[in-house]
């Protein structure tokens, strides 16, 4: 079920014109600057299939930056977006690609600041619901159907087994779990896919583990 | 998750004997987490939105490229003058969906349902039925929640991008969950309101999405119009007695079908359709010039 919440269809509450190009895309910028977890300096962005086709009429565009810039769906700044990036001094780079992807509406967002950089890939499958599906070359691979975080740490060992304390001292259960890393000793990430609820008291705990830098909800 | 499809949904609301709304408010209590009181609240929230959509579209407005705007006002006009054949229901929700959707195209504040190119379809319906059938505020957030099942039994196992499945997985979906909700509002069973989406869907099926320049804006807002008359029309054929021979899940297969054997050109690529007319070519060169 890639369509949980009620309000997955009556929603979200967005500038115009397009729940998919325009809500979903600055929701997919959003994710990408959450993950930087600042404001990028150089922002790279790939439009592929319907949104390289028709991101002008669509303010696909303007919808990714100002979700880069960490606007939500309804932020009336949306349309003025690219000169506010401008005005910020990111660097905004466009390109419109011809490959064929899985899904029509897919972009990529590589963004970097200093020395953090983060890439990823997300489609917007409709209604202004969205799917990260990469993250730094690695494939994500979520149900939907079940509560998911990503947790974002240092190369370290034990950094996995205290995740998973945490989790089993909650009683939270986990599905379905993944691990990569870029380089030995260097950004790793873990994808868990969970059978109960996350609270924020449980994310507090995660964010507070030693190496662990980053700890995101992928799916409530 | 309490249901996957409208079968599951109708049984639900039968054996429990509430409104197909109800079933949907106990589906998100469950999946959130949220109490009820935060869940309505919630959707009273979006309910505002659309009405302040309507509002402020029903006071005329252009959008950017100046392509759409205006119509909202010439219709409400049009059933002032008393001239009008259609009945003044069907032409005031057709007038408060073109509204929305020009609202929208203007990149003004909207809430998709299901999405921003079919916003007008439940807002425009719901707020022409209101005048009739005089529902409280909990009614209308109600009539949100079954169009919300809807949408969602949709969403899951067909469609509602037109990226995806084409205009049908959007007017369509739209249309068939607002059939579905006023049937529910004028007091038809949970069935009839089953019948009327399954009737609604049936008469979208196959409808591209062809967006001249790729703007939601032609021919957008006219088939949000569409959608909200075929919502009217299907609506008080249930309510009348009659039945979809093909039930409403299989209905909503074939639509996922057909969405997936259509070609990229009449899914939201601009290629094809209206889009790929004379006049659709010169609007796209003269708005972004020779080559986008």
């Amino acid at each position: 079920m890639k369509y949980r919440s009620a309000f997955d269809i009556i929603g979200p509450v967005m500038i115009g014109p397009s729940s998919s190009h325009t809500a979903g895309a600055a929701r997919i910028g959003r994710v990408a600057r959450t993950l930087l977890g600042k404001q990028p300096s150089k922002a790279e962005i790939s439009l592929y299939g319907s949104f390289a086709k028709t991101y002008k009429g669509h303010g696909t565009d303007v919808a990714i930056v100002g979700g880069i810039l960490d606007f939500d769906t309804f932020d009336e700044r949306i349309p003025s977006a690219l000169q506010l990036a401008e005005e910020a001094g990111i660097d905004v780079i466009f390109t419109v690609e011809d490959t064929v992807t899985d899904h029509p509406n897919t972009v990529r967002v590589k963004l970097s600041e200093g020395d953090r950089e983060i890439e990823l890939v997300g489609i917007s499958i409709g209604g202004g619901t969205i799917e990260i599906t990469e993250l730094n070359s690695f494939e994500l691979k979520l149900s939907g159907e079940h509560p998911a975080i990503l947790v974002v740490h240092n190369d370290q060992f034990g950094v996995i087994s205290a995740v998973t304390n945490i989790l089993s001292k909650h009683q939270i259960n986990i599905g379905h779990m993944e691990v990569s890393r870029k380089e030995k000793g260097k950004m790793a990430i873990m994808v868990i896919e969970v059978d109960q609820k996350i609270g924020q008291e449980v994310m507090t705990e995660l964010e507070g583990l030693p190496n662990v830098t980053q700890i995101i909800r992928m799916v409530d | 998750m309490l249901f996957r499809n409208v079968a599951e949904l109708i049984a639900l609301a039968e054996n429990k004997g509430v409104k197909i709304a109800e079933i949907m408010i106990q589906q998100e209590i469950e999946v959130t987490g949220l109490t009820r009181d935060e869940i309505i609240a919630k959707m009273d929230r979006n309910l505002t939105v659309m009405e302040q959509a309507v509002e402020r579209g029903l006071k005329g407005v252009t959008s950017v490229t100046g392509l759409t705007g205006g119509d909202a006002v010439l219709l409400q006009k049009y059933i002032q003058s008393g001239k009008a054949l259609s009945g003044n229901v069907l032409l005031d929700a057709v007038s408060k969906a073109v509204a929305t959707n020009e609202v929208n195209a203007a990149m003004g504040i909207i809430c998709a349902t299901p999405t921003a190119g079919s916003a007008g379809v439940v807002p425009g319906t719901l707020f022409a039925v209101k005048e009739v059938l005089k529902p409280t505020r909990m009614e209308m957030i109600e009539f949100l929640f079954t169009s919300a099942a809807f949408g969602f039994v949709v969403a899951n196992n067909a469609s509602i991008s037109g990226a995806a499945g084409g205009c049908q997985a959007e007017v369509g979906s739209a249309s068939g969950m607002a059939a579905a909700s006023i049937v529910e509002m004028a007091g038809g069973t949970p069935k009839q309101a089953a019948e009327a989406m399954a009737i609604t869907l049936k008469n979208m099926l196959g409808l591209v999405c062809d967006p001249v320049a790729g703007l939601v804006e032609v021919p957008c807002v006219k088939r949000n119009a569409m959608g909200a008359s075929n919502a009217m029309t299907a609506a008080d054929m249930a309510l009348a007695g009659i039945t979809s021979r093909i039930p409403c899940d299989e209905v909503i297969n074939a639509m996922f079908l057909i969405g997936q054997s259509m070609p990229s050109a009449l899914r939201e690529t601009a290629e094809g359709g209206l889009a790929a007319t004379p006049t659709g070519r010169r609007l796209q060169e003269e708005i972004f010039g020779k080559k986008q």
